[in-house]
């Protein structure tokens, strides 16, 4: 049943996922300040000292740290969240895959920035994409009101298969955007998350356990398929709890979101808020007889191969638009969308772009510009 | 004058510490209450104090998916005059659009200062308010941020004068003080009757 007393608020990216936070009420959050993060932590201490919330909020010395103390709070049992951008998401790297490997349920959300040097605090996904084989679940979002549907759902999904997650949103652009969301009932949230049911918690004395072993030449391998097995089941249980947030929201979020690619000769990949802007592009074009689509990535890691193939092969020309470099290689989406046509047995042509580094701005015209073919090399710098 | 397009879009000139964000902000709630859908955000420039600044603000009947900055706006603020000596204000502003400005120059001096800097003569209207003066003998300080609503409202009636006002209590009762907060309501409503 669709709960129909929802309330239209109009709150920034980072407000919006402090009031998810809020909702969900995690029992530890380890912090630190970062830009363009803050924000979301700054109000959750907020709920926290009016006593909104029960959370233990731990003040950390360093993002390693608030990683560190999460991974301390996760393996004691307790429902784990942080958040973090750029520099911070750095320093956490060694412990992220600490995280994942210990196979513990901790959600962190990302207010996706660049990474020095030169210094700059806006945004574009180099963070995000620098922990994308960390072995954490990666889930974007496109406005306010996705970020706060996804950290609720991220929150489930991560329980349910015992894997950390990254609910990401673009830095500024959607961190410090006012924007309308409709938010849930806080019982109906408290319900659909419901409770930590944590797996051999170190806190429980009666049943001793030991974590952080050594696995050496004769084990360690068989972690890491086991890792990479429950990684790749996720994708199934996060469709079926995209479905169930459905039920109760109205508003439904599948492994990627198609925009009018039935019938599209061109399809555009991208993510994030620049996604929210190409839709606007894609009506224009087809009001004016363009066949053009769009196949925006909600789930990164793991990566829907075979499900975005599938949408792709029926596509005369595809174009893909990555925010980050994968300096020495191709952009991170453009290779993950070769790889899924390759595998599908559909070797297609495939144009790459990368636009919003460092906080470019990236316009309407532009994207109408790339689907025309009237870009010029590979970056939308101009 | 009334706006028909889907999309109502505007952008407010400031300096840094103006509190043009916060301005955009309040027309934002106001204009959730009233049903609308809105998105407000800040050129993500370097904010330094008394460095120039743009915030922009888009309200619609629809939801708003676009998330590229203001390039054509149907309605520009200026919180700061000396701005327009510096600043293209008046950039894509059309014949039908509007300037609504915090000064007490005369339209022929300001529009003799858009000319220096856009090359061009601007055709739209001017809408000049001494918002800084009304702040002053009101409220007793000179902050022009929320007190120029009144003539933005006056001018565009994107959202309602009570909207607004009942916005500037929700954030400000609490922080400033009822007596305060009520001077800056005589001071929005002020500008809001100025001819």
């Amino acid at each position: 049943m669709i709960n129909k007393t929802y309330k239209k608020l109009a709150l920034t990216g980072g407000a919006a996922a402090a009031e998810a936070l809020r909702q969900i009420e995690p029992e530890v959050m380890p912090i630190y300040p970062i830009t363009p993060q803050t924000p979301i932590i700054e109000t959750y201490a907020k709920f926290q000292a009016d006593g909104m919330v029960d959370t233990e909020i731990i003040k950390v010395e360093s993002e390693h740290s608030a990683m560190s103390a999460a991974v301390g709070a996760s393996v004691a049992g307790a429902r784990t969240v942080t958040a973090t951008s750029s520099q911070g998401l750095a320093l956490m790297n060694e412990v992220l895959y600490i995280a994942s490997g210990l196979r513990l349920p901790i959600l962190m959300v990302v207010s996706a920035r660049a990474l020095s040097a030169p210094i700059n605090i806006h945004g574009d996904h180099l963070d995000v994409m620098g922990a994308r084989d960390a072995g954490w679940l990666q889930l974007f979002s496109e406005n306010a009101q996705e970020v706060y549907d996804k950290t609720i759902i991220g929150m489930k999904l991560a329980e349910k298969v015992n894997l950390p997650i990254m609910v990401i949103m673009d830095g500024f652009n959607t961190s410090h955007s006012v924007e309308n969301l409709e938010t849930l009932e806080t019982e109906v949230v408290k319900k659909f998350v419901g409770e930590r049911e944590a797996i051999n918690p170190l806190l429980d004395t009666s049943n001793p356990v030991s974590y952080g072993p050594v696995a050496l030449q004769n084990s360690y391998f068989e972690f890491r398929i086991d890792q990479e097995k429950a990684t790749l089941d996720a994708k199934e249980e996060y469709e079926k709890i995209a479905k169930d947030y459905e039920k109760i929201s109205g508003r439904h979020y599948a492994l990627f979101e198609e925009y009018r690619t039935e019938d599209a000769e061109k399809i555009l990949v991208l993510t994030g808020s620049a996604a929210g802007t190409a839709k606007v592009v894609v009506d224009h074009l087809c009001d004016k007889g363009e066949k053009v689509g769009i196949l925006k990535i909600n789930l990164f890691r793991p990566f829907p191969h075979e499900e975005i193939a599938a949408v792709l092969k029926n596509a005369q020309e595809i174009i893909v638009m990555d925010r980050a470099q994968s300096i020495g290689t191709k952009p991170p989406f453009y290779t993950e969308i070769i790889s899924s046509l390759y595998q599908a047995g559909e070797a297609k042509d495939v144009k790459s772009y990368v636009y919003g580094l460092g906080g470019r701005d990236i316009f309407q015209k532009q994207i109408e510009d790339v689907f025309m073919g009237k870009v010029d090399g590979q970056y939308l710098n101009k | 004058m009334k706006y028909h397009k889907d999309i109502f879009e505007i952008i407010f000139f400031a300096r840094g510490g103006q509190g043009a964000k916060t301005a955009a902000e309040i027309i934002a709630q106001a204009a959730t209450g009233e049903g609308k859908f809105v998105q407000a955000f800040p050129n993500f420039g370097p904010e330094r104090s008394g460095a120039p600044t743009k915030t922009y603000l888009r309200l619609s009947d629809s939801p708003i998916r676009t998330h590229e900055p203001v390039i054509d706006p149907d309605v520009v603020v200026v919180l700061d005059d000396t701005l327009i000596d510096s600043q293209d204000v008046t950039f894509n502003l059309d014949k039908k659009e509007a300037l609504v400005i915090n000064t007490t120059m005369s339209e022929h001096e300001i529009r003799e200062k858009i000319v220096n800097i856009s090359k061009a003569a601007y055709e739209g209207q001017i809408y000049a308010v001494d918002a800084s003066g009304i702040s002053l003998e009101v409220v007793g300080q000179p902050r022009p941020n929320t007190v120029i609503l009144g003539k933005f409202i006056q001018v565009t009636e994107a959202v309602k004068l009570e909207s607004v006002i009942l916005e500037f209590r929700k954030i400000f009762e609490a922080k400033i003080g009822k007596e305060n907060c009520e001077k800056n309501v005589l001071a929005i409503e002020k500008a809001y009757d100025t001819i």
